[in-house]
């Protein structure tokens, strides 16, 4: 159970269509993250499979079954709030329990099952506080604990990480993949982070402007990537892009080399360039680097403290075998 | 960013309006203090010029023992109880239904708020004279229209009439509160609450009547505060007839109709010790709420 498919699901707000015809089929226990830019109509996509919006056309199927038209109560599925939605004024012990009190369980059963996603969570010691005095991270834990005591069919989470500090988020990063592989329930995630995307996927949807660009594995994206938006927005830092002279050489219109798939030289490099910014993270350097002639700034990453400072003039040679070939109609070519 | 200086200078600017309020609040309580240990009759000749009887707790024991007192009590309570629970049932039915987006949303919130700006003599002698008149009043023409014998609102129902046109004074005020406080509710946590699998009746009892605790709170407090001294809306349609003499009513009749100011004055300070109570019983029911 928790297999998720949408059919030629469109949504319009008024005369804006906001997600054209789209066909997406998340499997059953898969970790599936909807990443994008702002207003890629991620989260709005997210809300259509919860119900919270209604399709303007097209099916929804949740196991099988057309939920297109079902209550978002009755879908059978969970969902975790960026703002975490906790109701303040309920202790942590009412927040988990109030969808089974919707449920009419009986109170012995509500007691053992909250009991237990508290264990879960390592909240057990924080049930009978209210939401106010926890912080970020309990709170998402809350939010969390609220949705697996349902055993949903499926998780929704909308971007439940973005209001917690770096270190937190690195975190609970962790924590929600162990309670996926631990729960092996499907989870779908909505991020506009493409490292979160990458470390918790099992399956990645890229979006932009309600169009699916590219649906697969966190790898399959970083080495095939189908077009120059995907090749753009996933790796970090982004793919250096160029176009003229130096894509003809390769027969493209566009080529894209990743900056960890460019080697620094000391002398006779394929290309050169002016050193901008250094950012030295000690385990490697990114070099943002002016006046190529290929692109307006490349960034290069070398390995280990590289002794170059600003101004310096930098050789470089690209990876043949790492360069990505575009299209004028920015698709990949093989 | 207080410096001494500046500390000093704001003492120095604040302290004519402390003076005046104190004044205006302290200079009255003293007086009414003092008369009401006195026997103060102006039309038996006596003034504060030729010094007034001490009576120690005279006038308090009078007051106390007339046959009107307990009543005015019991109608005092009955017509702040019976206001508030009108105009905060309708006030959150009316604030949902103004947070609702709909077309001309500006135009019908001023609507809504306007019998605020009008004046409580006024209201009471357009609700009198134009709604509750047993001859022409709207109402009557309504009863008549179905057939029905017309009700003699003010003799009939005085109590319940009043509570009517004072609740139509004071309901904008608390939809006004409540609508702000349902604005600031996070969608989220409806939409959470609606995934969670609670209908639209339960959103309302677990997650919206929590969460206007708090407005609830002030709306009962300030009102309450008001509600106490109605008076103009007594004075000018049953003029304290009919079962509608409050207390506040009852302390005007006996410094003005009866002239016995020294009465009147101790009645005055049972009212503030009435007003004490009532705000100690509030402020422990809804405290609770302003420091959540």
């Amino acid at each position: 159970m928790g297999q998720i498919q949408l059919k030629q699901v469109t949504k319009s707000f008024g005369d804006v269509q906001v997600i054209p015809p789209l066909d997406l089929t998340i499997q059953d226990g898969e970790f599936t993250v909807f990443v994008g830019p702002s207003g890629c109509g991620k989260s709005t996509l997210l809300r259509l499979i919860a119900g919270l919006e209604d399709i303007t056309t097209g099916h929804i199927e949740i196991d099988g079954q057309d939920a297109t038209d079902v209550v978002p109560a009755k879908r059978g599925l969970a969902m975790v709030f960026q703002s975490y939605a906790l109701y303040p004024h309920m202790s942590v012990r009412k927040n988990i329990a109030f969808p089974l009190r919707m449920a009419k369980l009986d109170q012995a059963e509500i007691t053992k099952r909250v009991e237990r996603a508290a264990s879960v969570l390592n909240l057990t010691d924080y049930l009978d506080r209210r939401p106010g005095q926890l912080s970020g991270g309990q709170r998402q834990r809350v939010a969390i604990g609220r949705a697996i005591v349902r055993d949903p069919a499926a998780f929704l989470f909308d971007e439940p990480l973005s209001n917690l500090d770096a270190a937190l988020r690195v975190g609970m990063r962790l924590e929600i993949s162990e309670l996926h592989k631990r729960l092996e329930t499907t989870m779908v995630y909505v991020t506009h982070d493409q490292v979160e995307a990458m470390t918790m996927a099992d399956k990645i949807v890229v979006l932009q402007a309600g169009v699916i660009e590219q649906v697969g594995t966190p790898l399959e994206l970083y080495h095939t990537p189908q077009n120059t938006f995907v090749a753009g927005f996933i790796g970090s830092p982004k793919m250096n892009l160029m176009t003229g002279e130096e894509a003809a050489k390769h027969n493209a219109h566009t080529i894209g080399v990743r900056p960890e798939h460019i080697d620094v030289v000391e002398s006779g490099g394929q290309w050169q360039g002016t050193v901008g910014v250094a950012e030295h993270l000690g385990s490697d350097t990114f070099f943002h680097i002016h006046n190529t002639g290929l692109a307006e700034t490349m960034t290069v990453r070398a390995i280990g403290d590289v002794n170059l400072k600003h101004g310096d003039t930098i050789h470089m040679t690209p990876r043949v075998s790492e360069i990505h070939r575009f299209g004028a109609d920015g698709l990949r070519i093989e | 960013m207080a410096t001494k200086a500046s500390r000093s200078a704001a003492r120095f600017m604040i302290a004519p309006a402390v003076v005046l309020l104190l004044g205006w609040m302290l200079v009255p309580l003293i007086m009414t203090l003092w008369f009401s240990f006195t026997k103060y009759l102006p039309l038996r000749g006596d003034s504060i010029d030729r010094g007034l009887d001490w009576v120690g707790f005279a006038n308090y024991g009078r007051f106390l023992s007339s046959s009107s007192f307990w009543p005015s009590v019991q109608t005092t309570l009955v017509m702040v109880g019976g206001v508030l629970l009108i105009t905060l049932v309708l006030g959150i039915l009316l604030a949902i239904l103004l947070d609702q987006p709909m077309w001309g949303q500006g135009v019908v919130r001023i609507l809504v708020i306007a019998p605020f700006f009008v004046m409580p003599t006024v209201s009471a002698l357009v609700w009198k004279n134009m709604l509750m008149d047993p001859v022409n009043g709207i109402f009557a023409h309504l009863w008549r229209f179905f057939g029905a014998e017309p009700v003699a609102w003010l003799q009939d129902a005085s109590l319940s009439s009043i509570i009517m046109i004072v609740s139509w004074q004071w309901l904008p005020f608390a939809t006004l509160i409540l609508l702000t406080a349902i604005q600031s509710l996070d969608s989220e946590q409806l939409e959470a609450a609606e995934m969670d699998g609670a209908p639209v009746l339960k959103r309302f009892w677990h997650i919206v009547l929590p969460h206007l605790a708090r407005a609830i709170t002030i709306v009962v407090l300030i009102q309450t505060i008001f509600l106490l001294s109605i008076f103009a809306e007594i004075f000018v349609t049953t003029g304290g007839a009919f079962g509608t003499r409050t207390l506040t009513y009852l302390i005007f009749q006996r410094v003005i109709d009866s002239q016995n100011i020294g009465l009147g004055s101790a009645g005055g300070v049972y009212a503030i010790i009435l007003a004490n109570i009532v705000a100690i019983f509030l402020m422990r029911i809804v405290g609770k709420n302003l420091d959540a």
